[in-house]
């Protein structure tokens, strides 16, 4: 494994050499490494590029990492990985990704995620997004992430997209059976002239189900995100989606939460706020001992931690 | 020592904020600058910390010049600031602000030392962001926490009372005694509360921008309190604080 490759996935994974538990490594469109374990199978789809992760019903603390890395230009990588997660089973699962170019070759990855979550289960969803390299080949990463929650499950999705990705867009759309949660926490940062384009749709379809679907954005210098959250609340159930947005320099942010209530008992909300530092912010770090640029730093760091 | 002399300032639409002000601190003394609203306070509070930069007049820290530095250095110097209204941060957490404010990393012993200081529990409230989910009393407990971790020569005060809870209000007198004793440091605090004038050593009276009556505590709390100067707190909450 090169440099680049062990790079990438330190930055969008755990690895430290190795990793504990189950695990699939894709680079450059190939698999660089696979372990399945007793309760979870690592499976290559015989019709697309991708794999199919069976999780064994009742499987507890374990995890699942499945980081793809893109180390070059002229790559566009497509991959399709569906997680049928077991009964009562409670795991975490990684799944970052990584483009790299050093040349004026673009380098892309697309992942297309589907979970299919049976009654009761719980799943720890960690996506970590990066972009390297010194070339000016567009780096895009454009993930699609699809959940189906049956009774009472819960998944909990921390997705965040930190540097280095020129384009991205990201769509997920989750659909929640009774009593089912879902629990989305997105991380942004845009800079120079990337741009960044993020689509939720929420279909609460069982009573009882519940979903909060948060957002924490910055756009610095001429970067752009769209920003766009539909929650529809088809039972009794309780929704709420919040944009919350820094912007800084000439970055432009669109931010449009919809939700649609369909049912007497949907108890849904929805904020949205965009704006840049407050000067008090500032000022309040600067008496603590912090230069201008520092105490900016801070709160981004802060804001998007 | 920290030194003000023949300060003026002017506002943008021109008028005279701070009119020739004169005044000293002596090191480990509590002064308080008091007087009616709109009279200067706040802004000679904010002249020390380097957040309003003054027409004319210099400021000294130990006999050196410290006008012409802005407000980081000035923190750097050892002057700390305590804000009117304490400043909310959405995403930083009481533990990421206690940790700047000390200018390191922190153990945990130390930070539960900060936080029960100002009777917040550290395991309830370290990884609490600074958010409007914390309401104004806390708010000032943990600006207080921010203060005590600074571990500077000398504190600004800017109306510590101002939205105060009970507890709050006993916890800052008690501050005030720690901030002297244990970490032996210098007190502005700019009040018109009686009791946080009755902890001073000298009181100083600002109207219209001058100086126009300074003395010792106890002089001039008298003066001022005869001439309906000072706001009082309620008698439940003079007995938390005493008790």
């Amino acid at each position: 494994m090169d440099n680049v490759t062990e790079n990438l996935l330190r930055l969008v994974s755990d690895w430290d050499g190795k990793y504990k538990g189950a695990y699939n490594i894709r680079v450059d469109g190939t698999c660089a490494g696979r372990q399945s374990s007793d309760n979870i199978a690592i499976l290559s789809k015989q019709d697309n590029p991708g794999l199919d992760i069976h999780i064994r019903p009742g499987t507890k603390d374990e995890s699942v990492s499945i980081p793809a890395c893109v180390t070059h230009g002229n790559v566009d990588d497509l991959v399709y990985n569906d997680f049928y997660v077991g009964e009562n089973a409670d795991v975490t699962i990684v799944a970052g990704c990584g483009v790299h170019t050093e040349t004026g070759e673009p380098a892309r990855h697309n992942g297309i995620h589907r979970f299919f979550l049976a009654p009761g289960s719980k799943v720890k969803y960690i996506e970590k997004h990066v972009g390297t390299g010194k070339g000016v080949g567009l780096r895009s990463i454009d993930p699609v992430t699809e959940a189906f929650l049956e009774k009472d499950a819960l998944l909990e999705m921390d997705t965040s997209q930190i540097g280095g990705v020129d384009r991205t867009a990201r769509r997920t759309e989750c659909t929640l059976g009774e009593g089912a949660r879902l629990i989305i926490r997105e991380r942004l940062l845009t800079e120079k002239e990337q741009t960044a384009v993020t689509v939720f749709k929420v279909e609460l379809n069982g009573d009882g189900s519940a979903a909060d679907v948060v957002s924490r954005s910055v756009a610095r210098d001429s970067s752009r995100q769209e920003y766009e959250s539909t929650i529809i609340g088809n039972a009794r159930c309780t929704g709420h989606t919040e944009c919350d947005a820094i912007i800084s320099g000439k970055a432009q942010v669109d931010a449009s939460p919809r939700l649609f209530a369909r049912n007497e008992d949907a108890a849904l909300i929805h904020e949205a706020a965009i704006g840049k530092i407050a000067g008090e912010q500032i000022l309040k770090l600067r008496t603590l001992g912090l230069t201008e640029q520092e105490a900016e730093q801070k709160i981004v760091e802060g804001f998007l931690s | 020592m920290l030194e003000l002399k023949n300060i003026t300032w002017t506002t943008e639409d021109g008028r005279r904020v701070l009119d020739d002000v004169s005044l000293s601190v002596p090191d480990r003394k509590l002064v308080a600058i008091t007087g009616p609203n709109g009279g200067g306070k706040t802004s000679l509070a904010k002249v020390i910390a380097g957040i309003i930069k003054p027409d004319s007049g210099r400021v000294l820290l130990d006999g050196r010049d410290i006008t012409d530095l802005d407000v980081t250095q000035r923190a750097r110097e050892g002057i700390a600031f305590a804000f009117q209204q304490p400043v909310r941060f959405k995403g930083l957490t009481v533990r990421a602000l206690i940790e700047i404010a000390a200018g390191k990393t922190l153990n945990y012993t130390k930070l539960c030392d900060y936080m029960s200081s100002v009777g917040l529990c550290a395991r309830d409230y370290l990884d609490r962001e600074i958010n409007n989910t914390l309401s104004g009393g806390e708010m000032k407990r943990i600006e207080i926490a921010t203060v005590l971790a600074r571990g500077a020569a000398l504190t600004v005060f800017d109306e510590p009372e101002a939205g105060i809870d009970i507890w709050s209000f006993a916890g800052l007198i008690k501050t005030f005694d720690n901030l002297r004793r244990a970490q032996e440091s210098t007190l502005v605090v700019v009040s018109h509360q009686e009791r946080v004038l009755r902890t001073a050593d000298e009181i100083v009276l600002l109207t219209d921008g001058k100086v126009t009556l300074r003395g010792s505590g106890s002089e001039m709390l008298a003066s001022l309190v005869s001439q309906g100067n000072t706001a009082t707190v309620c008698g439940k909450k003079e007995a938390i604080i005493d008790g």
